[in-house]
């Protein structure tokens, strides 16, 4: 499912001593079946645009066209569901919105609201619990007995289960320990390849967005200043810096290598081992080249 | 939604209004609810009407926001407004369509009583959006000083006082941030007949009170490891400043206070 934000402008507290302008005139295209990552420095927007996306805020300013569905400034909206059980969100620290008294039942929450019936909810919510790396005991626990690294699992698993077409992740893995960040990760890109999901990742990792991305959107200041694909977005380190950007490490450990001792690798490495095979290249053409 | 509601918000700024010391304001306040009750007429409303709006007008809060702040207090205004012109049977008789009997005396009493109503809100949300609620505490802690020697835990209250105002724009972020993350997985308050609309309120409640608890045992926590130990011997780091502007706000109470007794039928 396409997202397209065309010209949104959004202002919190609009028309009080409070207002604050949050995003100005930004336009971003999310193509469907791809992997976007939103990047930007802390109060560049992101979680702001990241809720455009599901008209949890509607913009002030231009219109969010989402599927077939346009959500434009100061035409009201309504019977919006049906646009956000196309796209779910899973928010920065998600385990605060459990409440229900079993992890079962939280978790058929979402698809109960939707209308899916009851067995399909609970088939679900079984299978996630599993796809998650949850003891299938935890079921019938209550979510405020789980662990912190539990509790988002189950907190995801309660948006997977209304199938979105589209997921959007904002922070996911904040605070969780890096075996947990690596897992969940993980299966969301599993997910998206296997499902064919349109994934947006809002993040603070550079490492995040240059693994799993395949488009790239770098927010600066409520604008939208940059779109691209990794490759290209990843290699401009002074452009990242103007945006309070850091290039992500194996890059960065790329260039010092090549720094050094002078030689050029093959390609821009942008996950760890993508740069162990680039290194290993560069050491056999080294060696047969004595 | 949440973002317009201005119960214990602050406004920083620099007007007479902000300069003033709290004690001064909470006397005012205080004084003012009092004095609220000598109006009996339509000059004397009129003067406090006039009053009021001048205070806000001193404290350069906008009358639009103040106006828009204050939407749910509207309908309690206006429920008292009706309360009043269909249960007054007194005077002369004004509109007469079947059963709604409007007479003279109830519509004068209702507008009355509503800027009677209007009056005391104002006021008070002036105190509460140009005093940060730091000097409030400040404030009350002062001015309830004497009860010390009653055994009143003066310092315990006003310190009660000031986390839970301090929480009340925490708290209501977290309700906006709870609300959205259980709309996105469709459930609407907002709409809907009124059984669901209850029941969608659970999703809401929950989480908040899990999370209400959890901050204030975080900030137990940190109060003591802090060394925090109550309010014996206890300094200020702000020191309250009586200034002139501050008897001069109560010197032009009481010339209100004659005024009113003045012109009062």
């Amino acid at each position: 499912m396409d997202i397209l934000l065309q010209e949104v402008g959004y202002s919190y507290a609009k028309d009080t001593p409070f207002e604050k302008r949050a995003l100005t005139d930004v336009s971003l295209h999310i193509p469907s079946g791809s992997y976007t990552a939103i990047i930007g420095h802390t109060g560049s927007g992101k979680s702001t645009v990241l809720q455009h996306l599901n008209a949890l805020l509607k913009p002030t300013e231009g219109s969010v066209m989402i599927g077939g569905r346009k959500i434009e400034a100061g035409v009201k909206a309504k019977n919006l569901r049906d646009v956000r059980r196309q796209v779910g969100i899973v928010f920065q620290f998600p385990e605060q919105q459990l409440f229900d008294e079993t992890v079962l039942k939280d978790i058929m929450f979402g698809p109960l609201n939707y209308g899916v019936s009851e067995e399909e909810a609970s088939r679900r919510a079984h299978e996630l619990v599993e796809q998650l790396g949850l003891p299938p005991e935890v079921l019938t626990k209550s979510p405020f007995d789980l662990s912190g690294g539990q509790m988002r699992r189950v907190a995801i698993a309660g948006v997977l289960a209304m199938e979105p077409d589209v997921l959007v992740l904002d922070e996911p893995t904040a605070g969780l320990d890096p075996r947990g960040r690596r897992e969940i990760m993980d299966l969301f890109h599993r997910l998206h390849i296997e499902k064919g999901l349109t994934t947006v990742l809002v993040t603070h990792s550079m490492e995040d967005a240059a693994r799993y991305a395949d488009n790239v959107a770098i927010m600066h200041n409520g604008r939208c200043v940059v779109t691209g694909e990794p490759v290209e977005i990843f290699s401009n380190e002074e452009q990242l810096r103007d945006y309070r950007l850091e290039p992500p490490r194996t890059i960065r450990l790329q260039q010092k290598l090549e720094d050094k001792m002078g030689i050029k690798l093959d390609s821009i490495s942008l996950t760890e081992e993508a740069l162990a095979k680039n290194i290993a290249l560069a050491l056999s053409e080294g060696r047969d080249s004595e | 939604m949440m973002e317009k509601m201005i119960f214990g918000r602050f406004i920083p700024g620099n007007s007479l209004i902000h300069q003033m010391d709290p004690r001064a304001k909470i006397s005012f306040v205080f004084v003012f609810i009092a004095i609220v009750f000598i109006a009996n007429s339509a000059i004397t409303y009129g003067i406090l009407l006039g009053f009021t709006l001048l205070v806000v007008f001193l404290s350069k809060i906008r009358l639009y926001f103040l106006i828009n702040g204050l939407k749910p207090v509207f309908i309690l205004l206006i429920f008292t407004f009706l309360l009043h012109i269909f249960f007054t049977r007194e005077g002369d008789l004004l509109v007469d369509i079947g059963f709604i009997k409007i007479y003279e005396e109830g519509l004068r009493q209702g507008i009355f009583i509503s800027v009677r109503f209007l009056v005391l809100v104002f006021i008070t949300s002036i105190l509460t959006l140009t005093t940060s609620p730091i000097s409030i505490t400040d404030g009350i802690e002062v001015l309830l000083g004497p009860f010390k020697r009653v055994k009143l835990p003066v310092h315990e209250l006003a310190l009660m006082m000031s986390i839970s105002l301090r929480f009340i724009p925490t708290l209501m972020d977290e309700t906006g941030k709870i609300l959205k993350a259980q709309m996105a997985r469709g459930s609407d308050i907002g709409s809907g007949p009124v059984k669901d609309r209850i029941k969608a309120v659970v999703p809401l409640l929950i989480p908040l009170f899990v999370s209400a608890f959890k901050r204030a045992e975080d900030l137990a926590t940190a109060m003591e490891v802090r060394g925090y130990r109550g309010g014996e011997g206890r300094t200020r780091y702000r020191q309250l400043n009586w200034r002139l502007i501050d008897s001069l706000s109560l010197v032009v109470l009481v010339g209100l206070a004659g005024i009113l007794v003045y012109f009062r039928v």
